[in-house]
């Protein structure tokens, strides 16, 4: 079941996301990318209906771009995320988009910031959250662990410990999951956490190895 | 999202076009509590019969068929009937270009109708479809996008992408989204950037992979092919890990069988590899053995000698 993840820290922000797209019970592929780029210090981590998802994020990037084309400069994170919900909500009572979505952007002047925003339309000013099964076993993790002076790698090490935990007690748990990051330099992939390869073969080396 | 409600607003006005020729009888019990079931039954057995007769001319000749919810009625059917995809089909890249294998089995519930069906549908000699799901779906839209995608060559001087034409079905399917139809498919062909293969399906998905199988039988069709696939292989190796999907689904697979159609899409095009009976395929595979014999009529010791 999909799982998104997202942390603030200092002056940075995380989000991870599974990489699993399933049909009822047969896993289609495990390393689909679930956490667009929207502009150069943007992410948006999506769950839902696939063809929702990816419709619906692409859209929204595409005019993100075309903001940026018309003024010659990009739209804040608020502004992003305030956009993105005022979408939701308007098809929301026509034709809704089945998507929930973690936004995270890096701003000159506000530095990092999270955004909750479900199917829907809420929208909430998060410093850290996740979607889906996964996020009953990291929510009360992060509740815990998160302090808002992360660094990287302590956010990271918070994302690594939810991923572990969903791996060992979510039943249907994904195998793979992407990490990726926003910070001043710019929004970019940071890891991937992966068990398993491509075929059966492939999988018992790779376990072996990590073993 | 219009449309529908637009749709279901009219369904509801034909049922409500009075449905009793003698409404104000007494002696016509009032049935409209039974509205919106199924109107030929709520209309009560009197009016069945008003329904052919003469006086009933200016009425509607056929009820229509509504339900509280229409939109819910039209899912559900769809999903009862086609939610199986009673079929095989699976698509893989490797080293060589990307092979397309389907069966060619066509059932309508427990009957099989066909034996013979292509599965695999010539979009261009550089680009396949499959078929999984319902049969004038898949068939209509891929050769929609045949004419799409010819129209492209014209218009740019130029074949157009896997991942174009890819998109250009599932923007269609996404546009169509719960509105009944059920197509599962992948498109899978060789364009100026090498081999291609998409997977796109009528819920609006479309994934890009190396490796997919479509259909009731794609489960076991992936077990023989995750064991087997290896990227770097040849022509006939390929050719057969795929007919070798393919039959083991056929034999495990009720609704899949008849023959295993097998493609080859190389930097020159596509090509039909071969097309095997799946019963002469498995004495192929598993031929007949001699059973030993477990007992044998040996002549009984007579009693009068």
């Amino acid at each position: 079941m999909e799982c998104v993840i997202g942390v603030v820290g200092r002056d940075f922000a995380v989000v991870a996301a599974d990489t699993s797209a399933v049909q009822s019970i047969l896993v289609h592929k495990t390393d689909e990318d679930k956490i667009m780029l929207l502009d150069s210090h943007k992410l948006m981590g999506a769950s839902g209906e696939p063809g929702d998802r990816v419709q619906f994020t692409e859209f929204i990037q595409k005019n993100l771009h075309l903001y940026q084309f018309r003024n010659n400069m990009p739209l804040s994170t608020a502004a992003t995320a305030n956009f993105t919900r005022g979408e939701l909500a308007t098809a929301l009572r026509k034709n809704p988009y089945s998507v929930n979505i973690i936004l995270a952007g890096f701003d000159k002047d506000a530095g990092a910031s999270m955004y909750y925003i479900d199917y829907i339309a809420t929208l909430h000013k998060i410093d850290k959250g996740a979607f889906g099964y996964g996020s009953y076993f990291c929510l009360s993790l992060m509740d815990k662990l998160y302090r808002p002076d992360m660094t990287v790698e302590e956010a990271v090490d918070l994302v690594d410990k939810c991923i572990k935990e969903i791996r060992l007690r979510l039943v249907v748990a994904p195998q793979n999951f992407a990490i990726k990051i926003v910070d001043k330099d710019g929004a970019r992939d940071y890891a991937r956490r992966e068990i398993g390869g491509d075929s059966p073969a492939t999988a018992t080396a790779t376990i072996a190895t990590t073993a | 999202g219009k449309s529908r409600e637009a749709k279901e607003r009219k369904a509801h006005f034909i049922a409500s076009v009075p449905q009793h020729p003698h409404a104000d009888d007494a002696m016509i019990p009032n049935l409209s509590a039974l509205e919106n079931h199924f109107g030929a039954a709520a209309a009560g057995s009197d009016d069945l019969g008003a329904l052919f007769s003469a006086d009933a001319a200016d009425q509607l000749a056929l009820e229509f068929p509504t339900c509280n919810d229409f939109d819910g009625f039209q899912k559900a059917t769809k999903e009862m009937v086609n939610n199986k995809k009673g079929t095989t089909t699976l698509s893989f890249i490797f080293d060589k270009g990307v092979i397309v294998a389907a069966d060619s089995r066509a059932s309508m519930g427990g009957y099989i109708s066909s034996q013979t069906v292509r599965k695999i549908i010539e979009i261009n000699p550089y680009m396949l479809g499959t078929m999984a799901g319902g049969a004038a779906d898949c068939q209509f839209w891929h050769r929609n996008l045949g004419v799409k995608c010819r129209l492209h060559e014209l218009a740019n001087k130029r074949r157009i992408s896997i991942a174009g034409s890819s998109k250009t079905l599932a923007n269609i399917l996404y546009s169509y989204r719960g509105m009944g139809l059920s197509i599962g498919t992948m498109i899978a062909g060789f364009d100026e950037t090498g081999p291609g293969l998409y997977y796109v399906d009528s819920e609006g998905a479309r994934l890009k992979g190396s490796r997919f199988s479509v259909g009731s039988g794609s489960l076991y069709a992936y077990g023989i092919l995750d064991e087997g696939y290896k990227f770097n292989m040849s022509v006939e190796e390929a050719a057969e890990l795929a007919r070798r999907a393919i039959y083991h689904a056929t034999f495990r697979d009720g609704a899949s069988g008849g023959c295993v159609s097998v493609y080859y899409v190389g930097p020159d095009g596509w090509k039909k590899l071969s097309g095997d009976d799946v019963g002469e395929l498995h004495y192929h595979y598993y031929p007949v053995q001699a059973a030993p014999v477990e007992q044998e009529m040996a002549e009984a010791p007579s009693a009068s000698t």
